[in-house]
């Protein structure tokens, strides 16, 4: 089934935090899911470990939304099990994940002229 | 611990675990293993758990939103499909739930006093009449009650009309004398005021009155200050002490006011003087049975103490909310039964019209199959699109069933006190929700399970009409027959009340309704009290009213037949052994000269009263054949005596009998006395009925008979205006809405088996194409192939019908006491549905079989 991608990255904002995390966690490479909790939380430092349904639930969201891509690719056999899926960002992810990121950086300068952002708290 | 896990997994959709399910299960395992120590177990857990939980109620949404969508696609391709299939099972839905609120309000639901649980009414028993829920006498229930220890508190009541003059125009109101008691024992708290206190409630205390809702916010304005007001009921000051809340009904629904009993020593003489009933509260630790074994263990003691009496007289004691007839009882019944027929007829219906639909698209489902669509996911698919129907025809089906009530209240006994028109509540919308959702599954899931019975691919290899596979073709015609059976049973049960129906509109009511008015005014005492005070109020309507044009009769008489069924007496007949206690009773009237023949009447034998059997004259009376036969078969009554109304009376006259109880029940021997012997009748009994005959339209003197009325006494109310005609067609009001309900039940149900009956043909040709295709082309007659269909469809139909026979006949013996002497077996009846059945399946027939006939060998041959 081809989906039409959504032409304006926009419209998915705000990105939920469990799906920005995983594009972060795919930004580099392709992971299968227990690869991308453990990304995720190497990366915030065990703040956010992903339940399993939680992170199926984001993947397939993300897989309809056109955000990341299920590969053919498969490691090495001695690495790989059968099981396991890989995913990859799609280009539409990437900008996707880029206009979040704009998002924030808008918000915290934001932010910044309110006083709540000078790390005195 | 995985099991745990791969449980709690179950509660994702297949397709879901199909696809991730796995991955899931490694990637918990994985977690686990990286996890030591049991408080970091613990919390895994507890975290997986929810995880889970969460994410299974987010993806069964995500679901059920596909779902809705694509449902939502297809519906939009078929309108036609969509609102047959919700019209029907809102009709199905719709009398379900109408006929289960008429049930729920008359049977289940608590009545709205206290604790109604423990409220019983207490009756006399008189066997010797056949009535085990005789009136009472004041004083064997002061006996009863203070003897009795099953309950906590024992009161009575009578029903009471009263005239309310000084307050605007003067009007007649229907309401209850009650004992103190008898608010405790109900429970309910005024919303203004207070009960009866037991000193209101003795012989000339000073009148109190406690008002309905409806009258204080109708004749009151909702006056806040209204206690301390008093008002004239019959010429006596009434204080009003209490305001009752707009639910209460007692003793039934139309009770608008509440006045104290007030007896004296007078009122407990007479033991057979019954006229009040017994309402009690259970102790809490008594249960019916025993409290009727001690009720009748009172009873006999009280036999014995009176035998002359009441030797043949015992008590029953009867929840109050079981005081339904069971005629009444019997005829919500049969709605109901009558509402789940048309409930599995549309459902057989709806099952049938998914059947089809899915048939029609097995080749696209069999695609989506093996395009990897689970099997699962698309019987979920079918689920989701005929529980929205459903629920769309459950929504239409609570409109339709809230808006046909109000046409059901003739159902609604008069008896219990409750509302007249039923409510819904909650539980009657769950019930609704309940057969709707059961209505969903049934005709979604039988569908979705036929079409993926067989083999999956199936549709890929057939051409994509041939779906008439042999299995499925019956599982669709035995569908069709139930739908026949169905509607002949509906078709059998409305017969046979109409037959019902005629008998009793047949019966002679022994007089003639047809032109003549009614109207009411109660004239009160003590200024009426005797018969020279009433007078010259007879003499001055009577002369007028005879004076207006076209009036061919008038009278006054103490109660109309079937409006009010009491009066009844007890007499003593000359040369007939006494035995007061058989209770030997006529149906008594006080009546003007003229009374029979401005009811029509006939005088058989004798003379009518005259104005000249005054006080000072030797005492009358007139009696019914029906007396004749039971006292004087072979003598001539004229000029024998009887002791009845409280004086031996000569016998001058001999009348044709009339049904004083109703058209459906049978009634005591009928005497008639003038209304001036003697010459201080009780209230109770003083002609207060005027009955005009006229040679044309009697409705038309209403205005006439008013002003007549208000020029002999302008203080005095006129009520209860209404033809003859009305009064007897009220007999059968109730069953005329029963039957109304039927016949609209088994229209229904008769459309919907003939739209059954074509959709299965139509489908069954369409398929066939091919075939009748290359019998026409092989040289088969048209009138073969019509005759081919048309088989089909009576073959169908026959099997139903016999079915469906058999069914009614059942029912009908079920029915029989309704049945008013018509044979549950009634030939013609049964020879009516059937043939009626018939028709419908030609009629369901003809379309199919004509378009088989317009098959065009050569397009059918070159089709695939």
């Amino acid at each position: 089934m081809a989906s039409p991608k959504p032409p304006d990255p926009s419209t998915l904002l705000p990105l939920p935090s469990a799906a920005f995390h995983i594009l972060m966690a795919l930004a580099g490479c392709e992971l299968h899911g227990y690869a991308i909790i453990q990304d995720i939380a190497a990366r915030t430092d065990n703040q956010l470990r992903l339940g399993a349904a939680t992170l199926y639930r984001s993947l397939q969201r993300m897989l309809e939304q056109g955000l990341i891509v299920e590969t053919g690719d498969r490691p090495a056999p001695e690495f790989d099990d059968q099981r396991r899926r890989y995913y990859r960002i799609t280009r539409f992810g990437e900008s996707v994940a880029r206009a979040e990121v704009r998002r924030l950086t808008d918000l915290v300068r934001l932010a910044g002229g309110s006083g709540f952002a000078t790390g005195k708290a | 611990m995985m099991l745990l896990y791969r449980t709690l997994l179950r509660l994702y959709p297949g397709s879901w675990r199909a696809e991730y399910g796995e991955e899931m299960c490694a990637v918990f395992l994985a977690r686990r293993q990286a996890e030591s120590g049991f408080i970091a177990f613990q919390a895994l857990w507890i975290e997986t758990i929810a995880d889970l939980l969460t994410g299974a109620a987010a993806v069964q949404m995500d679901q059920l939103r596909q779902d809705l969508t694509y449902v939502a696609r297809t519906f939009r391709r078929s309108p036609a499909f969509v609102v047959t299939t919700i019209t029907i099972a809102a009709v199905g839905i719709g009398a379900t739930t109408a006929a289960f609120t008429m049930l729920d309000h008359v049977l289940i639901r608590p009545l709205a006093f206290a604790d109604p649980e423990r409220l019983a009414k207490v009756y006399e028993d008189h066997p010797a009449q056949g009535s085990r829920f005789g009136d009472v006498s004041p004083a064997n229930y002061r006996d009863w009650k203070r003897t009795s220890k099953s309950f906590e508190m024992f009161g009575a009541y009578r029903g009471l009309s009263v005239n309310l003059t000084g307050q605007g125009d003067p009007r007649t109101l229907e309401g209850a004398s009650v004992t103190s008691e008898v608010f405790p024992i109900l429970g309910v708290q005024p919303v203004l005021g207070r009960y009866f206190s037991s000193q209101e409630d003795r012989d000339s205390a000073p009148g109190t009155v406690i008002l309905g809702y409806g009258l204080w916010q109708g004749l009151f304005g909702a006056d806040p200050n209204i206690l301390g007001r008093t008002i004239n009921l019959y010429d006596i000051p009434h204080t009003i002490i209490g305001v009752m809340p707009k639910t209460f009904y007692f003793p039934n629904r139309d009770a608008q006011l509440w006045t104290a009993m007030r007896w004296g020593p007078k009122n407990f003489e007479d033991r057979l003087d019954t006229y009040i009933f017994g309402l009690a509260r259970l102790k809490r630790d008594v249960s019916m049975q025993q409290a009727q074994a001690e009720m009748s263990t009172i009873a006999s003691q009280l036999a014995r103490a009176y035998p002359k009496e009441l030797a043949r007289t015992g008590a029953t004691v009867l929840l109050l909310r079981n005081d339904v007839s069971n005629q009444a009882l019997l005829m919500l019944k049969v709605l109901l039964c009558a509402a789940l027929c048309v409930l599995l007829i549309a459902c057989t219906n709806l099952a049938n019209l998914l059947l089809a639909r899915a048939m029609v698209r097995r080749r696209e489902l069999a695609v989506r199959t093996a395009l990897g669509a689970g099997r699962e996911r698309l019987i979920r698919q079918m689920l989701t699109e005929s529980l929205v129907l459903a629920l769309a025809g459950g929504a239409f089906g609570l409109l339709i069933a809230y808006s046909a009530l109000p046409l059901l209240v003739r159902l609604v006994p008069v008896s219990l006190p409750i509302a007249k028109v039923p409510s819904m509540d909650l539980r009657v919308v769950l019930f609704a929700v309940l057969i709707t959702g059961l209505t969903g599954i049934v005709f979604g899931l039988v569908p979705a399970l036929r079409v993926f019975g067989g083999q999956d691919a199936t549709g890929l290899h057939e051409s994509g009409r041939s779906g008439a596979g042999g299995r499925r073709e019956r599982l669709r015609s035995a569908l069709v027959m139930a739908e026949v059976a169905g509607s002949v049973v509906l078709l059998v049960a409305f017969g046979l009340l109409t037959r019902a129906l005629w008998n009793i509109q047949s019966v002679d009511p022994g007089f003639v309704a047809d032109h003549v008015l009614t109207l009411r005014t109660t004239l009160p005492v003590p200024r009426y009290e005797t018969a020279a005070a009433r007078e010259p109020f007879y003499r001055h309507v009577l002369d007028e009213t005879r004076r207006l044009p076209g009036v061919t009769g008038a009278a006054y008489t103490s109660f109309l037949p079937m409006v009010n069924r009491g009066g009844i007496w007890p007499v003593e007949v000359e040369g007939h052994p006494q035995d007061v206690s058989l209770r030997r009773t006529a149906s008594l009237r006080f009546v003007t000269p003229g009374f029979f023949s401005a009811m029509g009447i006939p005088l058989l034998q004798g003379r009518d009263v005259a104005e000249s059997d005054t006080n000072d004259s030797p005492y009358v009376a007139i009696v019914s054949q029906s007396m004749v036969r039971r006292y004087w078969a072979a003598e001539n009554p004229i000029g024998r005596h009887i002791d009845i109304g409280n004086h031996n009376r000569l016998i001058i006259g001999v009348v044709g009998d009339i049904r004083v109880r109703g058209l459906e029940r049978s009634s005591e021997p009928q005497v008639y006395l003038s209304w001036r012997q003697p010459d201080d009748v009780s209230p109770w009994y003083s002609p207060k009925d005027l009955v005009v005959r006229s040679s044309s339209d009697a409705v038309a003197l209403a205005p006439s008979l008013r002003r007549i009325i208000h020029d002999a006494d302008p203080a005095q109310p006129v009520s209860d205006i209404q033809p003859l005609t009305a009064i007897v067609q009220a007999e059968t009001a109730s069953r005329r809405v029963q039957l109304g309900v039927l016949g609209a039940f088994g229209a229904v149900a008769f459309l919907l088996a003939a739209v059954g009956i074509h959709g299965l043909l139509s489908f069954a040709v369409s398929s066939r194409t091919q075939e009748i295709g290359v019998r026409i082309a092989l040289g088969a007659q048209r009138s073969d192939i019509i005759g081919m269909t048309l088989r089909e469809g009576f073959q169908l139909a026959a099997v139903g019908i016999i079915a469906g026979a058999v069914l009614a006949y059942g029912s009908g013996r079920l029915l029989a006491s309704l049945l008013a002497g018509v044979q549950p077996g009634d030939a013609a009846t049964f020879a009516a549905a059937g043939l009626l059945a018939m028709l419908m399946t030609l009629a369901g027939s003809l379309l199919p079989a004509l378009r088989a006939v317009r098959v065009d060998p050569t397009t059918a041959l070159r089709a695939d």
